[in-house]
C-alpha cells in the first residue's frame, strides 16, 4: 500500500518544487529525477507488492476524507471565483450544484455508509498506472525542452512556466489517485481534480480564445462531474455501495441508475458525442498538454471507468445506449478527421474516434469486448502520444502545424519524419496494435446481440474506412519529397535533447508494445478478464505469432530495400511533368513561359465530410442516445 | 532472349501537326488494323514506353517537351517519326514557327513518310524500329 | 503443415495463374470490341521486357515501399491459403494498398499524387463492403478461417446474397476495372486515370503488375468461399464471375470518382447492412 501512496503523493513534492523555482537548469534536474523516479515506481509496482493481484487496502482514512473535503471546498471557491470573474456564470452554477450535492453527501449520508477498502491495485488499475507513470513522465521530460522553445517563439505570452510543471504534476498525481480509488467519494475528488487540471492547462497562455475553449472544457466536464456527484448521492441514500468493486459486482438492477449516471460523467471527460468540441478546443493548449492531458491520460480516466462498469452494462438498454455512443462517436469523429488539414486536429478527433470505440466496447460489456478495449487504450496512449510529441516538435521547426506543410520533412528532419510514419502507422496499420484491438473489437461486436451486431459492425465497417483514408492521406504527404537532400540540414539538430529523448522512448514504446503484446495479453489482460468475466477471452496463438512476425517484418523489409538500391542500378529521372521542364522543388515552365510552381494538395473532401455538418448530426445523435441512456435506466 | 519484340509498348506524340496523322495512328488501335494482336500498348507515359512514336513536327513551344519526354524515356529506346511533318516539317516547313522535322531535336531511328501516314505503313515502321531496340538491348548488354 | 504446402502452391503458382487470367482478359475484353487481341502469354512477354528496360527513379523512397506492397500482397495470399485468419488478412491486404499509396507520393509530381489520392478513395469506398462481408462468413460459419469455411459447408450464397452482389459491385474496384478503375486503369493509361504509376518504370511496374495478379488470384478465392461447398460449383462461380467482370468492363464507361465512391458506400449499407440485419434477426444473436 505504501507504494500506491507513494506514487499519489509523491509527484506533488517535485510539483511544489517546480513552482518555486524559476531557473531552467534547475527545472530540468528536478524534473528529470523526479520522472525517473515515478516512472520506476510504476513499472516496479508488481514487484512492490507482496501479494498476488488483485489486492485491497483498507486503512483508517478519516483524515484523509476530512482533507479531500476541505481541498474540494478550497476548489470549489476557487472554480466559483473564476466562473464569475470570466463571466461564464455557467460554471458557478454547476460547481454549487455539484458541491451542494457533495455538501449534503458529506454531512448528512456519510454517516450511513461504511467504506472500508479504500484503494486497490488490479492488472487494470497496473495497465493505467504504467500509462501514466511512464508515458506522462516521458511527457513532462519532453515539456522541458518544448516549453522552451514554445516561450522562445511565442515572447509576448507571460512564463509561467513554475505554473505549468506544478499544474502537470498535481495533475500526475491525481491520475494515479483515480486509478487505485476504489472508494468512490476519493475517486470523484480525483476526477475532479484533473477537471481542474485541464481547464488550468488550457487556459495556459490567457489568450481570449483558450480562456473560452478553457471554460468549454470546464463546463462540459463539470456536467460530469454533476452526474458523478448525483451518483454519489444515490447510492448513499438508497444504501448501494460506494466501493467501486462491490458496485460492479451488484445486480443491474439495483445499480443501473448511478451507473448510468457514472457513465454519463465517463462519456463527457473522454469527449464523446455530444460533448466532443471541448477536446477539440483543448488544442489551443501547449503540445504536452495535449498529449498528456487530452490523449493519453485525462480522457482515458474517462473511458476506463466506463470499461470498468462494463460487467454491469453488459446485456442491458444502458448498455446498448454507452454503446452507441461509442460507435456514433466513432464513426462521425472519424468523417470529420478528414476534411481536417490542421495536424493537431486530426489526432484530437482521431483521438475521440478511438475513445468512442473504446466505449463501444465497454458498452457491449463482453470479456472479449473489455480484452478489446483494454487494449485499445493501451496502444492508443502509446502511439497517440508519439505523434503529439512529434507534431509539436515539427509546429516548432517549421512553423506550421498544417498538414500541407509537411512535405519533404523526410528530407529536413529525416529521423522525425521517420517517427511520425511510425506513429500514424501504429494507429491503424496491420500489425500493430490499433489494428489487433480493432480486429479484437470487431469479433466481439459480432457477439454483440441480435439487433445491436449489424449496427455496431456498420459503425465500425465506414469509421474503419474512413480511418484508413486520412491516416494514409498524412502518410503519404510525408513521403512527399521534391526537393534535393543538400547535405546537412540544422533543423533536426535544434531539437532538444529532451524532446529527442522523449520522441526516442515512445518510438521505441510504439514498436516493443507491439512486439510484447502476447506477454501483455497473458500476464495483465486475460487475467483481468478471467477475473471479471469468469470467461476467458484473447488472440488465438496463431494469430499472436503472426503478428509478431509481421511486426518484424514491416520494419526489417524497408530498411534493407532502401540500401539495396545502390546495388539494382537504378537511374534517377524527374518526375513525369506531361514533358514539361522540371526544376528543384517543383517549379515548371508554364503557359505564356511563366516559370510556375506546382502545388499539391491533399483531398480533404470538405463538401462530403464538412467538420459543422458532422457535429451538428453528433450533437443531435449523442444528446437523443444520452437521453435514452437515462431513460433506460430508470425504468 | 529479349521481349520487346513481344511486347512494344509506345508513347505518342503530336507536336505541331493537323492532327491527320494522330487519327491514322488511333485507327491502329481499332478493330480493324488491331495493333494489340501485336502486343502494342499505347501508354501515355514516358517512363512506361520503348518506342516514341511522334507526329507532326517541331516548332518553338514543344522542342523542349519532345526533348523531355525523349529523356524520361528509360534505355532502351527508338524513335519512330511518322507522317512528312514528322521527318522533315512536311509542307509547313517553311513556316516560321516550325524548326523542321523532330529530327532537329532528338534522334530519330525509323522515318515513316505520308500525308498522311497510312496505318499499315506506322506499323511496318514499328515492325523496323523493333528490331532495332532489339539490336539496341543487346549492344548495351553486351557493353 | 498441409495448409502451408497450400499457401507456397499459391506464391509460386498464383503469379502465373493470374497472369493467364489477364491474358485470357484482354484475348475476351478484345474479341468483345471484335478485335483479335494479344496472344495468352502476352502479359508474360510485358513483365519479362518490363524487367529487361532500366528502371528510372525519382528518389530513393519509391521502390522500397513498392517492393513492401507486393511483399505484403503475396503475404495476404500466402496466408488466406495457408488458413489464417481473414480479418487479419483484410488488413494486411489494406497495409499492401497503402505502401502502393505511399510509393507514389514520394516522388512529388502532381500526377502521382493524384493518381495516390484516387487509391485512397478507392480504398475507402470499398473497405465497409469487405468488412461486412467478413463478418457474414464469420456469423454464419463461426470461423475466419478459409479451410474450416469450406468443411463447414455451408452454402454461404444462400445465407448472403445480398453480401455476394454487394461483393461483387466492390470486385469490379479491387480487380480494376471500369466503371470503377479510377486510379489504376487497364486499358487508359493516361495521366489521371494511370497516374499512380506516373514515375514508376521497368522493375517497379513489373512489381506492381505482378502484385495485381496476385490480389486477382486472391481475389478469386474470396469468390471461391461463397460456393465453395460445391467444388464444381465454386470453379464454376470464379470462372462466370471473371467473365462477367470482363463483361461489365466493356460496358460501362468510367464513373466519376465521387458517384463511384458514394455509390459503394451506398451498395455496402443497403445490400451488406440489410444481409447483416437480415442474418441476425433470422440467425439469433449468439
Amino acid at each position: 500500500m505504501t507504494a500506491l501512496l507513494f506514487l499519489i503523493l509523491f509527484p506533488l513534492i517535485p510539483a511544489v518544487l517546480l513552482l518555486a523555482v524559476k531557473h531552467d537548469g534547475a527545472r530540468g534536474v528536478i524534473t528529470r529525477l523526479a520522472v525517473g523516479v515515478i516512472v520506476a515506481a510504476s513499472i516496479g509496482l508488481p514487484w512492490l507488492m507482496n501479494a498476488g493481484l488483485p489486492v485491497y487496502f483498507s486503512f483508517d482514512a478519516e483524515w484523509a476524507g476530512k482533507a479531500m473535503f476541505f481541498i474540494e471546498i478550497f476548489l470549489a471557491g476557487l472554480i466559483f471565483f473564476l466562473g464569475l470573474k470570466y463571466k461564464h456564470y455557467l460554471t458557478s452554477v454547476l460547481i454549487t450544484l455539484q458541491f451542494a450535492l457533495m455538501a449534503w453527501y458529506e454531512f448528512s449520508l456519510s454517516g450511513t455508509v461504511t467504506i472500508q477498502q479504500h484503494l486497490f491495485l488490479d492488472r487494470l488499475s497496473l495497465i493505467m498506472a504504467i500509462i501514466i507513470g511512464v508515458i506522462g513522465g516521458l511527457i513532462c521530460v519532453y515539456a522541458l525542452g518544448y516549453m522552451r522553445d514554445f516561450h522562445d517563439h511565442h515572447r509576448e505570452m507571460p512564463d509561467r512556466r513554475p505554473y505549468f510543471f506544478f499544474v502537470m504534476f498535481v495533475f500526475l498525481s491525481a491520475m494515479f489517485g483515480l486509478v487505485f480509488a476504489n472508494n468512490l467519494v476519493w475517486l470523484f475528488f480525483f476526477w475532479e481534480v484533473t477537471t481542474l487540471c485541464s481547464f488550468l492547462l488550457i487556459g495556459y497562455t490567457k489568450t481570449a480564445e483558450a480562456t473560452t475553449n478553457a471554460f468549454k472544457a470546464l463546463i462540459m466536464n463539470l456536467g460530469g462531474g454533476l452526474a458523478f456527484a448525483g451518483a454519489i448521492v444515490w447510492l448513499a441514500w438508497s444504501g448501494g455501495p460506494l466501493e467501486l468493486k462491490a458496485l460492479i459486482a451488484s445486480p443491474q438492477a439495483m445499480v443501473m441508475i448511478p451507473v448510468a449516471l457514472l457513465c454519463f460523467a465517463g462519456i463527457t471527460k473522454s469527449a464523446q458525442m455530444p460533448f466532443s468540441s471541448w477536446l477539440l478546443g483543448a488544442m489551443v493548449a501547449p503540445t504536452p498538454t495535449s498529449a498528456l492531458l487530452h490523449s493519453s491520460t485525462m480522457v482515458k480516466a474517462g473511458v476506463y471507468l466506463v470499461l470498468r462498469l462494463a460487467p454491469v452494462l453488459a446485456g442491458s438498454y444502458v448498455g446498448a445506449a454507452v454503446a452507441l455512443v461509442g460507435g456514433v462517436t466513432f464513426l462521425l469523429a472519424a468523417f470529420i478527421a478528414i476534411s481536417q488539414s490542421n495536424a493537431k486536429k486530426v489526432l484530437a478527433y482521431s483521438t475521440v474516434s478511438n475513445l468512442g470505440l473504446i466505449v463501444t466496447c465497454a458498452g457491449v460489456g463482453t470479456a472479449a469486448a473489455v480484452w478489446a478495449g483494454i487494449f485499445l487504450i493501451i496502444f492508443h496512449a502509446v502511439a497517440k502520444s508519439l505523434l503529439f510529441l512529434c507534431v509539436g516538435t515539427l509546429e516548432h521547426r517549421i512553423g506550421s502545424r498544417d498538414i500541407e506543410d509537411m512535405d519533404n520533412i523526410l528530407i529536413k528532419m529525416p529521423t522525425l519524419a521517420v517517427m511520425v510514419l511510425i506513429g500514424i502507422g501504429g494507429m491503424f496499420v496491420a500489425p500493430f496494435g490499433m489494428l489487433i484491438s480493432k480486429w479484437a473489437a470487431i469479433r466481439a461486436f459480432v457477439h454483440a446481440g441480435p439487433v445491436m451486431s449489424p449496427i455496431l459492425i456498420l459503425l465500425l465497417a465506414y469509421g474503419s474506412a474512413v480511418t484508413v483514408f486520412f491516416w494514409t492521406k498524412w502518410m503519404a504527404k510525408i513521403m512527399e519529397v521534391s526537393v534535393l537532400r543538400t547535405g546537412h540540414d540544422p533543423l533536426e539538430d535544434a531539437i532538444s535533447y529532451d524532446e529527442r529523448f522523449a520522441h526516442w522512448a515512445h518510438t521505441v514504446l510504439t514498436i516493443g508494445v507491439c512486439l510484447a503484446f502476447p506477454l501483455v495479453s497473458s500476464q495483465l489482460v486475460e487475467p483481468y478478464v478471467a477475473e471479471v468475466f469468469g470467461q476467458a477471452a484473447g488472440m488465438e496463438a496463431g494469430n499472436l505469432m503472426l503478428t509478431g512476425i509481421m511486426v518484424a517484418l514491416i520494419l526489417i523489409l524497408p530498411t534493407i530495400a532502401f540500401p539495396y538500391q545502390r546495388k539494382a542500378g537504378y537511374v534517377f529521372g524527374t518526375a513525369y511533368m506531361a514533358g514539361l521542364n522540371e526544376y528543384p522543388d517543383r517549379m515548371y515552365d508554364g503557359s505564356l513561359s511563366q516559370r510556375r510552381k506546382a502545388t499539391l494538395k491533399n483531398y480533404y473532401l470538405a463538401g462530403i465530410f464538412g467538420e459543422e455538418k458532422f457535429m451538428k448530426v453528433g450533437v443531435l445523435a449523442g444528446t437523443c442516445l444520452l437521453a435514452l441512456m437515462l431513460g433506460a435506466a430508470l425504468l | 532472349m529479349a521481349y520487346f519484340k513481344k511486347s512494344p509498348w509506345l508513347i505518342h506524340y503530336d507536336g505541331s501537326s493537323c492532327n491527320g496523322c494522330d487519327i491514322e495512328v488511333l485507327a491502329c488501335l481499332t478493330p480493324l488494323y488491331d495493333v494489340e494482336r501485336f502486343g502494342i500498348i499505347n501508354t501515355g507515359n514516358p517512363k512506361h514506353a520503348d518506342i516514341f512514336l511522334v507526329t507532326g513536327s517541331v516548332n518553338q513551344q514543344n522542342v523542349d517537351i519532345i526533348r523531355n519526354i525523349y529523356n524520361q524515356m528509360p534505355e532502351p529506346k527508338v524513335v519512330i517519326a511518322a507522317g512528312i511533318c514528322a521527318c522533315s516539317g512536311g509542307i509547313f516547313a517553311e513556316c516560321y514557327n516550325v524548326m523542321g522535322g523532330i529530327d532537329k531535336v532528338i534522334p530519330v531511328d525509323v522515318y515513316v513518310q505520308g500525308c498522311a501516314v497510312r496505318p499499315e505503313a506506322i506499323i511496318d515502321g514499328v515492325v523496323k524500329a523493333l528490331a532495332i531496340l532489339e539490336e539496341r538491348y543487346a549492344r548495351a548488354k553486351a557493353a | 503443415m498441409k495448409t502451408i504446402a497450400f499457401g507456397i502452391a499459391y506464391v509460386l503458382l498464383a503469379p502465373v495463374i493470374g497472369g493467364l487470367l489477364v491474358g485470357l482478359d484482354r484475348i475476351i475484353s478484345a474479341r468483345m470490341q471484335r478485335r483479335v487481341g494479344p496472344p495468352i502469354l502476352q502479359p508474360f512477354y510485358d513483365i519479362f521486357k518490363l524487367l529487361q528496360k532500366k528502371t528510372v527513379v525519382v528518389n530513393r523512397l519509391q521502390n522500397p515501399a513498392i517492393f513492401c506492397h507486393l511483399f505484403f500482397m503475396i503475404a495476404t495470399g500466402f496466408l488466406f491459403f495457408e488458413g489464417s485468419d481473414i480479418l487479419l488478412i483484410i488488413f494486411v491486404l489494406t497495409l499492401s494498398g497503402v505502401f502502393l499509396v505511399l510509393a507514389a507520393s514520394a516522388s512529388g509530381s502532381p500526377f502521382s499524387h493524384i493518381g495516390a489520392e484516387r487509391e485512397l478513395i478507392l480504398m475507402t469506398a470499398y473497405e465497409p463492403m469487405v468488412l461486412m462481408m467478413l463478418v457474414g462468413i464469420y456469423k454464419v460459419t463461426d470461423s475466419f478461417h478459409f479451410y474450416a469455411i469450406l468443411e463447414s459447408a455451408k452454402p454461404l450464397i444462400v445465407y448472403l446474397p445480398g453480401i455476394f452482389v454487394g461483393f461483387l459491385y466492390i470486385l469490379t474496384m479491387k480487380l480494376r476495372k471500369s466503371p470503377f478503375d479510377i486510379s489504376y486503369s487497364h486499358h487508359a493509361h493516361q495521366e489521371l486515370v494511370k497516374g499512380i504509376m506516373s514515375d514508376m518504370s521497368g522493375k517497379s511496374i513489373a512489381m506492381v503488375e505482378i502484385a495485381h495478379w496476385y490480389e486477382n488470384v486472391f481475389l478469386l478465392g474470396l469468390v471461391y468461399l461463397f460456393f465453395g461447398f460445391s467444388p464444381v460449383l465454386g470453379i464454376a462461380a470464379v470462372i462466370l464471375t471473371y467473365v462477367f467482370e470482363i463483361l461489365v468492363d466493356n460496358t460501362f464507361a468510367r464513373f466519376r470518382w465521387e458517384l463511384a465512391f458514394r455509390s459503394a458506400w451506398l451498395v455496402a449499407l443497403v445490400l451488406g447492412g440489410g444481409n447483416l440485419i437480415a442474418l441476425y434477426a433470422l440467425m439469433g444473436g449468439a
